[in-house]
């Protein structure tokens, strides 16, 4: 890790491990990872301590039924004996069983009525068992290994006929022992699994926070006015990371509209701060000549000129702003494209003439666009405008020759607006679309640097696009739409 | 001629008094929706320029209750909202014309004047006259002094619309809305050279000039005094 990413890192992390504990916890409670992975938590436990819990009764009550079925396999069997030779094979036989394998478990006794024993392998009726018939649990002192030892022992014991018992259990000390290590093995076993668990919830609801708080971080500075700043991504491409990446273009986005806005904003102030400065300043001397009568007039109505030179800047960028938002789609009508070229070049046919210059018009009929007259209008008589303002070149170079034609092309309407002027140098065809942009040569021309801004806004309303090429000599304006 | 103000704005209103006064008109205001609409009811009004945002009764709503109530007096309506969008709401809710704010004053009398006019020229009339200029709408032929004139198309409905207006300012905008039905200004001033050229046709060679051009405002085509 560099020292970079070193300082770099703990950064995000700092509140967390900085802030008192109790309240990074509550900070840390109420968030959503948090809640989600404490849920799954408590899933997690039940279920580890549902499966322990049933593994548990399953082994303790296996190992009861093997006690009992033993029991009552050796009462059957001395029952039987009983049946055949009375109560003194049944003797007989109990002794026998209690002298026999010693490592054996099994407790077998035999008494009177009164309790006197005749025969077993333990010298008296155990004190802690009740006389009663049935199953009993009770508590036995065997030697083993030379010291007393107190076992627990189960067994059944029966009243035969004549007042005779019989007593027969078993000493369950390693039942119970194994029963006591399988509780133990999954008393550990269980903790081990919450605990790990609970480590590993805490792992990934904090890895999962620390990219929120990424999100969140950034979210703030670019709140705070750094609209550059953007989420870093891991290149994993996992959620985190499209989220990222889907906030990081949304930025970028806001960040373009929002310069393009700056521009637009700055333009507009800049571009009417020199004709009000002239309108004032005619009103001004208007003022001070006051004696002139006819001077008070012409500079009342230069003014007049002014404002409304003004006035049709502020209508054309209020065109182009409602082009852009989508103003009159509403009323797109089946248009044929031809026709509508065809009436825009005739409104200028006197102007071209009388300017000199010859307009040749190539229009295909039947070439359909779905669009507004009026708006595609304008944006193809401000074509034609440019065509014959710049035309001719601003020393009044290149032949005076603009070509309007409309054809279909593989499924698209084409319209074209050509001249043989100077052109438009490559580097410099994009920028000539945003608002008041007017290239050097042109700028002492009239013109508010619009025109062009407002074709490409009725292009898009239209779904269309709008290229500029070389004419060799020239410029060629090419219009696309999608055939209507 | 009475014409009814509706407009809110005092500055606009005193304005547009002041102004129409002069120009010979006897005029009314209401400051908002309601009066307006009362005012109007009461008819008496040869026209009325009406604002579209009002307090009260909005202008699109007052005119709409005065066509219901069959009032068909010509209304311009004056809105700082300018889209294609707005002027097709304002006159399909019954304007008979839209200007949009900020406007010169030539403009709005002249098309004032128009509006006042439309009624007069009835739809029967077939020839239209000024000075010795006739205009033939059923052979679609124009005589000056006796002597054909050939006019092109669109000079020809250029013409029809000044000599509708004969003895009024046109202004371009209105030519370039009633002649090419185009809601935009050109940059150029394409509509002084197509006027000149019909200028050259209707004028060159007679002693008397017919058409005349208003500076700061627009056209005239009126009978020599």
């Amino acid at each position: 890790m560099t020292i970079a990413e070193r300082l770099r890192l703990p950064v995000p992390r700092r509140p967390l491990a900085a802030a008192p504990l109790w309240r990074a916890m509550r900070r840390v409670g109420k968030t959503h990872a948090f809640r989600l992975a404490g849920l799954y938590f408590a899933v997690f436990a039940l279920s580890v301590l549902g499966v322990l819990f049933f593994v548990y009764w399953m082994s303790a009550d296996f190992v009861e039924r093997q006690t009992e079925a033993t029991l009552d396999a050796e009462i059957t069997g001395l029952a039987e004996q009983y049946a055949q030779g009375g109560i003194s094979a049944l003797v007989q036989i109990v002794a026998a069983r209690s002298q026999g394998n010693p490592g054996d478990s099994m407790i077998y006794l035999v008494t009177t009525k009164d309790g006197r024993p005749l025969a077993g392998n333990i010298a008296n009726w155990p004190a802690n068992a009740a006389v009663t018939p049935g199953t009993l649990s009770f508590t036995i002192e065997t030697e083993t290994k030379g010291h007393e030892e107190t076992h627990p022992a189960r067994g059944m014991l029966i009243v035969i006929p004549d007042g005779y018992r019989l007593l027969v259990g078993r000493d369950i000390r390693d039942a119970d022992a194994f029963r006591e290590r399988v509780k133990l093995t999954l008393i550990w076993s269980g903790l081990l699994a919450l605990g790990a668990g609970l480590a590993g919830g805490a792992v990934m609801s904090r890895n999962m926070l620390r990219r929120v708080e990424q999100v969140n971080r950034t979210a703030e500075r670019v709140i705070g006015g750094n609209l550059s700043d953007r989420v870093p991504l891991r290149g994993s491409g996992d959620e985190f990371d499209q989220l990222a990446g889907n906030l990081n273009g949304m930025l970028d986005q806001i960040e373009r509209l929002m310069t393009g806005m700056r521009e637009v904003t700055d333009n507009v102030a800049h571009d009417l701060k020199t004709p009000l400065a002239r309108l004032r300043a005619r009103l001004e001397l208007a003022l001070i000549g006051g004696a002139d009568a006819a001077a008070q007039n012409a500079a009342i109505r230069a003014a007049i000129d002014e404002a409304d030179r003004m006035l049709a800047t502020f209508n054309a960028l209020l065109s182009i702003a409602e082009a852009e938002a989508g103003a009159g789609r509403d009323r797109a009508a089946p248009l044929d494209l031809a026709e509508v070229a065809r009436h825009a070049a005739e409104l200028y046919e006197p102007v071209v003439e009388e300017r000199k210059f010859a307009l040749r018009f190539d229009g295909a009929t039947g070439v359909m666009v779905r669009g507004e007259r009026n708006l595609l209008s304008q944006a193809i008589a401000n074509l034609i405008d440019n065509a014959l303002k710049y035309g001719a070149g601003a020393d009044g170079s290149g032949r005076r020759e603009i070509r309007l034609s409309v054809r279909g092309e593989g499924g698209r309407a084409v319209l074209e607006v050509s001249d043989r002027g100077p052109g438009i140098p490559s580097a410099e065809r994009e920028a000539v679309f945003d608002r008041f942009v007017r290239l050097e040569p042109s700028r002492s021309t009239p013109g508010n640097g619009l025109g062009l801004s407002l074709v490409r806004a009725v292009a898009h309303l239209h779904g269309g696009i709008v290229r500029l090429f070389d004419n060799d000599p020239g410029l060629m304006v090419r219009l696309e739409f999608p055939a209507g | 001629m009475k014409v009814l103000v509706v407009e809110d704005d005092r500055d606009t209103a005193a304005y547009l008094a002041k102004a129409l006064g002069e120009s010979g008109y006897s005029v009314d205001h209401a400051g908002d929706g309601r009066e307006g609409l009362f005012l109007a009811t009461g008819g008496g009004y040869d026209a009325i320029i009406l604002d579209r945002m009002l307090p009260g009764i909005d202008g699109l709503a007052l005119l709409g209750a005065l066509r219901a109530a069959e009032i068909r007096t010509p209304a311009l309506i004056l809105s700082a909202l300018g889209s294609v969008d707005d002027r097709v709401r304002g006159l399909r809710a019954g304007g008979d014309d839209y200007l949009v704010k900020p406007f010169a004053f030539s403009e709005l009398l002249a098309r004032i004047e128009a509006l006042l006019r439309r009624g007069q020229t009835s739809a029967a009339t077939t020839k239209l006259h000024v000075g010795d200029l006739e205009l033939d709408l059923l052979t679609r032929r124009v005589t000056r002094g006796g002597r054909s004139l050939e006019l092109l198309p669109r000079e020809f409905q250029l013409l029809e619309c000044l000599m509708r207006n004969a003895g009024h300012v046109v202004t371009r905008t209105m030519l370039l809305e009633t002649v090419w039905d185009y809601h935009f200004d050109p940059q150029t001033n394409v509509i002084d050279v197509h006027v000149s050229r019909l200028r050259q046709k209707i004028d060159k060679g007679f002693d008397q000039p017919l058409l005349h051009t208003v500076r700061g405002a627009g056209y005239c085509l009126k009978p020599p005094e």
